[in-house]
């Protein structure tokens, strides 16, 4: 009787012993890495200073400061479920710094149908927190333009209609009218879908930001009218907007 | 009675075996710690001081840092103090245009008002950020030729033979050589604890005061970048540093007989940048600009409204250059000025904590 309860229990303990399918799913690690061309030529910080880029409007231009903010780094997975990236990265260019971003926030590996970042902060992350960081490199907008902080600062000089050098300060934030007694707002921050993406083991994704597609479509930008005060211009800001939809794009994603 | 014997002959030989020679140790001082006092704003808004691992703020290092500050010891002979140039009644910086050494050579920059020192997270000081670090910035006027001109060999031996200072060092620092390393050290420590957070403007901020509608109207100049503009380089409400602490060149010449920090980098697209200063205490730290050309506020504000000199350095914020500035109203003007000067803390300067009694 004893023998044959034995030979049950080991039974039993090898039946109970089947794949677990949980235990593919492991937690991985993720970065992001943002490089910069301008209509595929690379951009560094080492090409700044010097006038040497045409845009679509044809006026030869020079960058000196590039620095971008990007925010909620989403997955969707295939059943509806989205893992949110803990963290916002200050891209800046100009100082060669904070061109790779990880979290420590890990999500399961498995097929995402999307991944998508905010190029700046959605409203509830612009306005409802203070970013000690982002305001001792005084990254915040003026409280008579609603307050929070800027998605982009993109300046230089560039040659105008009198073939003198000029300098020009691109800079996105929230577009607002600011003519009235009440401020009007319209949402200008950006997501950007990166597409489908199946993570197998610890990802890195290489985004690129093609800097001409700032001033190139769907508005061709002329900067002799619009180079500088863009911040309380409404419809400067929905320009950006609008060109910044095509701006960035998921090169490659290595793991 | 052999077994009584026996039992204190053992008691006497454990007795005599536990008194060996103990070496005791020298005493030792332990400073003591005395954190930055980090005020409601600065840490409500902006991130937290930088204090080197190697030199935390003890009450004795600060108070040796402020001695030697004030102490003409560190001049070749004998003359001159940190504190001549850097005067606290003017935000610890100097009220002429240029300095004058020892030797009463000028040197072609305006002394640094000093205040806030901690918050400067690029650690680069000096108008062309030359020198990396608070205590390496106070190793540099020692040995200037035209500043102090000691040699850092001369002034560690007479501290050494100082009746006070090397007590004051042991007490600070635990050492009984005095080097350029310790003194060095001590001085930052004391030059951190500079802090400036007490204007109308804090306390208006805080909700203790009010502002002028003059002032109010000046702060809008400030932050309106169809106006002033000045919040880009120059801090807002939510960094209280009122600077970004960072190289710009803002129109001051079309040629540059000072390169600034050009000459640091060796970057011809740097030439002719210089640090963008505080705008605090700016009632006490006239003259203005790197090298002290402007004596009022109005002289700096009509450089920024209409004075504008293009250059190819030139950073691209300084806009309508062809009109010479932003052209700013006069009762914009009146109001900008009224609003700078509610950033000055009086408090600041009258501090005993800061001066030399």
């Amino acid at each position: 009787m004893k023998k044959l309860a034995s030979i049950l229990f080991t039974f039993l303990l090898i039946l109970s012993c089947s794949e677990d399918k949980d235990d593919n799913v492991s937690q991985v690690s993720t970065t992001f890495n943002f490089t910069h061309n301008w209509e595929g030529t690379l951009v560094t910080n080492a090409n700044f200073n010097t006038i040497q880029y045409i845009n679509a409007n044809g006026e030869e231009l020079s960058i000196e400061k590039l620095r971008y903010l990007i925010s909620k780094i989403t997955f969707q997975n295939t059943n509806g479920k989205t893992y949110i990236i803990d963290g916002y990265n200050l891209v800046d260019v100009t100082n060669n710094s904070n061109l790779s971003f990880s979290s420590v926030t890990t999500i399961p590996t498995g097929d995402y149908t999307n991944v998508s970042f905010v190029f700046g902060f959605n409203n509830d992350d612009n306005y409802n927190n203070n970013y000690p960081d982002l305001n001792s490199t005084s990254w915040n907008v003026p409280e008579m333009l609603g307050g929070g902080y800027h998605y982009m600062q993109l300046e230089g000089k560039f040659i105008d209609n009198t073939t003198t050098e000029t300098g020009y300060a691109y800079h996105a934030i929230r577009a607002v009218d600011n003519s009235g007694t009440n401020l009007e707002f319209e949402d200008t921050f950006i997501e950007v879908n990166l597409g489908e993406v199946t993570i197998t083991n610890n990802a890195t994704f290489n985004i690129e930001m093609n800097i001409a597609q700032w001033f190139k479509s769907p508005n061709t930008w002329d900067l002799n009218v619009l180079n500088n005060m863009l911040m309380p211009n409404y419809d400067a800001q929905i320009m950006i907007y609008e060109n910044g939809q095509n701006a960035f794009s998921l090169e490659s994603v290595t793991q | 009675m052999k077994k009584w014997l026996l039992h204190i002959c053992i008691i006497i030989l454990f007795i005599f075996t536990s008194c060996t020679n103990e070496p005791v140790g020298e005493y030792v001082a332990v400073p003591t710690s005395s954190p930055l006092q980090i005020p409601q704003l600065f840490e409500e808004n902006i991130l937290n001081p930088i204090i080197p691992i190697d030199n935390p703020q003890t009450v004795e290092g600060i108070a040796l840092g402020k001695k030697l500050f004030f102490d003409p010891i560190l001049s070749a002979n004998n003359t001159q103090a940190c504190a001549d140039c850097h005067a606290p009644e003017n935000a610890f910086t100097d009220s002429s245009r240029f300095s004058d050494g020892i030797d009463g050579v000028f040197g072609n920059r305006n002394s640094m008002p000093l205040f806030n020192l901690a918050w400067n997270y690029d650690e680069k000081f000096f108008w062309d950020g030359n020198t990396f670090g608070l205590e390496h910035q106070a190793f540099v006027p020692v040995s200037d030729p035209i500043e102090m001109k000691s040699s850092w060999a001369q002034l560690e031996a007479e501290l050494q033979q100082h009746p006070e200072y090397p007590n004051l060092f042991q007490q600070a620092f635990g050492a009984s050589t005095i080097d350029s390393t310790l003194v060095t050290k001590a001085i930052g420590q004391f030059e951190r604890t500079l802090i400036s957070s007490n204007s109308k403007f804090d306390n208006y901020l805080l909700g203790k005061t009010e502002l002028t509608s003059q002032e109010l109207n000046g702060f809008n100049v400030f932050m309106d970048e169809s106006r002033g503009d000045c919040f880009h380089c120059h801090g807002s409400d939510k960094n209280p540093l009122w600077t970004d602490n960072i190289f710009h060149n803002n129109g001051l010449d079309e040629t540059f007989s000072d390169i600034g920090l050009g000459a640091v980098t060796g970057d011809p697209a740097d030439n002719g940048k210089f640090k963008s200063p505080s705008l605090r205490n700016l009632n006490f730290t006239a003259p203005y600009m790197h090298d002290g050309r402007f004596t009022t506020l109005d002289e700096v504000i009509n450089h920024y409204s209409e004075g504008l000199k293009n250059s190819v350095t030139i950073d691209p914020l300084m806009k309508k250059l062809t009109q010479g500035g932003v052209g700013l109203t006069d009762i914009d003007k009146t109001d900008l000025k009224a609003f700078l000067l509610s950033l000055s803390d009086y408090e600041f300067i009258n501090n005993p904590n800061f001066k030399n009694q």
